[in-house]
């Protein structure tokens, strides 16, 4: 099969030598439907197994441009990957079955898929499959044009509302841009020239997310259709079809986040964090409002609640363990954009299949956090949270769950996985929409049905604005995270007793950690600085996300160490600082913190 | 030559009696458009799988309705699903036939009806077998007399 070698001729010649992963456990089958599309020209990849193929998948974001699955398999159950790879690596996916059954078709539907083959299969369905690719590249292209915008704009308008007290902030931000972009550039998903990029995405910014969940709020979340919302949301240059992407990746993600709600709570236990308020914090309904954080004190209690102090931090190190706290989809989707740098792909990959809603507790612990932890420590400050997602409003809080409730608006790919040392969440950048879901599943854990989860982060695009945004962005988080902090503080307190922020623990600490809930509170500028708390994390759901963010922010900015803000979302993402020497214990409010953060050279991040 | 044409002549008529009397239909002629040069052997691969596939199919089948205690129809069915799905790949009509006749039963969870429907896929499944064996024979005795298969629309 000389097919084969095409390798990255074939792009050129596209649609010849499209890379297909094709799954399917009957070996008959699967022979059959990569000789047909082999035949078809492509460059074609077979496995029985659908976890091989996820495995396949988060090693390379960009290996292939479409997989082909079908429904019946008995290791993981087809829509379950489509759901996966919709969220994780948003390729397209198309489910085969020999089953036509309505309801079935339905399903692979509202799961995501972009088409439903009958077995057997013919080869002239197969010969138009590649449409299914150019679509979305298309799509992702307007997408990213749109908004790309430059992130220091759009951060500045996340962070906009409380943003940067800071003119360091600013330039953080700046510089955060520069290295989002290099980021960026690094994972394929650039934004900024989307013409250029193999697949642009739109980028879900904090502020736009935040928009949308207002819009979809303003019509009542069963009578949000995209026009009516794109109409109320009047952002120019914004299709109907990202909205309607965005807003099935929302849907997804709260149908998550209701069923994991009470899961929250076991990964909270899962997370190992001490601290049980986290797991209260499963029970935040008063997350209810969560609002973007973009202000609403709403989160404070609900909000803090839900993150575990310190203890989720701690575990926050582990950028698995940001993510899984409930950083929805942003943070898994960062996660495994983060793949890009390599080592936090695995982790992420965890991550990710935690913010679909699986609890997997253990990603955090597979975290390439700690990577990225660590090198931010090494780095520069990490104050760059930027990486965090930071999805509109959707103030994601990785709360568990409970931040579902939270208009989890900042929640933007959150970089909380930042960690993974920039790709990490600010890739998600295509992944964002998918991570929005996720993300916000992951905020929300807790259990608590998102009732306002108008933040979700958006996260997927955000994530790539987070990381601009993140730069330098502590401010943003700040003002929140005061709000926030104060407000919940409570809860918190928690585990943290070695983190510095014990004192503020519960608000500081919760900083950080609310961060990621502050993330609520967008302040999410980017570059919010995560507040990374070595210590424990614990139930900081949300933090997730912070600190990776924060981390990444780290990149240049040694000083840095404002609390990462998840810059898109809101979403705080604090990181447990693997250094501990972070903020000083008595910040009393995410500002202090956040001037705390940057104070250090230390590039910790401040979880 | 006219070996290879009597051979040749021989295939042709056995392939069609075979689709007229519903062991194949045209997946199977899709199959064999899919071999070529590149792929020499594709049809004999893709039948040999098949047959693997079908025989432990049809013992997982076996196992789960020869449980007194219960039988587990959602087991049955996954597995008379899986062999549908590969038959109608493959072009083997008259299994895919009894299998959908097969799923019917295993949903009203009708055990006796199960074991018919095992019984006729069974003795659908060796009399393909056989049928395809033939074929194949006949189209290696063209290529060693140095004709080539004749494609049957």
């Amino acid at each position: 099969m000389t097919v084969e070698q095409i390798g990255s001729e074939g792009k050129d010649q596209f649609p010849i030598g499209m890379r297909v992963l094709a799954v399917d456990d009957d070996p008959t089958c699967l022979l059959l439907l990569g000789t047909l599309l082999r035949r078809c020209q492509y460059h074609v990849t077979t496995t029985s197994q659908a976890k091989t193929a996820l495995k396949m998948l988060r090693e390379n974001k960009n290996k292939f441009d479409l997989v082909i699955s079908d429904v019946h398999m008995p290791d993981m159950d087809g829509f379950k990957l489509l759901e996966h790879v919709g969220l994780e690596m948003d390729l397209p996916v198309i489910m085969l079955s020999a089953n036509g059954d309505t309801k079935l078709v339905m399903k692979g539907i509202t799961h995501g898929a972009c088409d439903y083959l009958l077995k057997p299969v013919r080869i002239e369905e197969l010969q138009n499959i590649w449409q299914h690719v150019v679509r979305r590249k298309k799509k992702d292209r307007c997408n990213s044009g749109s908004k790309e915008k430059p992130h220091p704009d759009s951060g500045e308008a996340a962070g906009i509302g409380n943003v940067d007290n800071n003119g360091k902030l600013n330039k953080k931000r700046k510089d955060q841009n520069e290295d989002e972009d290099y980021e960026r550039d690094e994972n394929g998903h650039d934004n900024e020239d989307p013409s250029a990029q193999k697949k642009p995405r739109v980028v879900w910014s904090v502020e736009l997310h935040r928009k949308f969940v207002a819009a979809v709020n303003q019509l009542g979340i069963d009578k949000a259709v995209p026009k009516k919302i794109l109409e109320l949301m009047n952002v120019e240059k914004l299709t109907r079809e990202n909205v309607a992407s965005h807003l099935q990746k929302f849907r997804l993600y709260l149908k998550r986040i209701s069923c994991v709600a009470n899961q929250q709570a076991n990964m909270a236990a899962a997370l190992g964090t001490a601290d049980s308020a986290y797991l209260r914090m499963g029970s935040l309904n008063g997350l209810g409002n969560f609002h973007t954080l973009a202000g609403s004190d709403q989160l404070h209690n609900a909000a803090f609640r839900s993150f575990p102090p310190s203890g989720v931090l701690g575990r926050l190190n582990t950028p698995a363990g940001l993510g899984i706290r409930g950083l929805p989809s942003p943070g898994t989707i960062q996660l495994g954009h983060v793949q890009n740098s390599g080592n936090p792909t695995n982790d992420l990959s965890k991550l990710q299949s935690f913010v679909p809603g699986n609890h997997n507790t253990n990603i955090l612990q597979g975290m390439p956090m700690s990577l990225e932890l660590d090198r931010l420590q090494h780095n520069k400050s990490v104050g760059h949270i930027g990486e965090l997602p930071t999805t509109d409003s959707t103030t994601v809080f990785p709360g568990s769950g409970n931040l579902v409730d939270a208009r989890i608006t900042g929640f933007s790919n959150n970089p909380l996985l930042g960690v993974t040392s920039n790709s990490l969440m600010l890739e998600g950048s295509s992944q964002q929409a998918t991570s929005h879901t996720s993300v916000s599943a992951i905020g929300f854990q807790n259990g608590n049905a998102l009732s306002d989860f108008t933040s979700i982060a958006p996260a997927s695009n955000q994530l790539q604005d987070s990381k601009a945004g993140s730069q330098g962005q502590a401010s943003p988080i700040n003002c929140n995270a005061g709000q926030i902090i104060r407000s919940a503080p409570q809860e918190w307190n928690a585990p943290r007793k070695d983190a510095p922020y014990q004192s503020h623990a519960s608000i500081n600490s919760s900083i950080p950690i609310n961060s990621a809930m502050i993330q609520l509170g967008q302040c999410l500028d980017r570059n919010n600085s995560i507040f990374h708390k070595t210590t424990d994390l614990d139930s900081v759901g949300p933090l997730n996300f912070v600190d990776p963010l924060s981390i990444k922010h780290g990149e240049g900015d040694n000083s840095i160490m404002e609390p990462s803000v998840i810059e898109k979302e809101g979403y705080l993402m604090f990181q447990p600082r693997p250094h501990g020497s972070h903020v000083p214990d008595n910040i009393g409010s995410l500002e202090d913190l956040a001037s705390a953060m940057m104070k250090q050279a230390d590039a910790t991040v401040i979880l | 030559m006219d070996v290879v044409n009597q051979l040749q002549r021989q295939f042709i008529d056995y392939s069609a009696s075979l689709h007229r009397e519903g062991f194949l239909d045209d997946q199977f002629t899709q199959l064999q458009k899919l071999q070529d040069d590149n792929s020499p052997d594709f049809v004999v691969e893709v039948a040999s799988l098949f047959f693997e596939d079908c025989e432990k199919l049809i013992n997982n089948m076996a196992r789960a309705l020869e449980q007194q205690q219960g039988v587990d129809f959602k087991q049955v069915d996954a597995s008379v699903h899986q062999l549908k799905g590969s038959s109608s790949s493959i072009g083997a009509m008259r299994v895919k036939d009894v299998c959908i006749a097969f799923r019917s039963f295993c949903e009203a969870q009708n055990r006796e009806g199960c074991l018919r429907c095992l019984q006729q896929v069974t003795h659908e499944y060796s009399l393909l077998k056989n049928k395809l064996q033939t074929l194949f024979r006949l189209q290696q005795q063209i290529l060693a007399a140095g004709g080539s298969i004749p494609v049957v629309e």
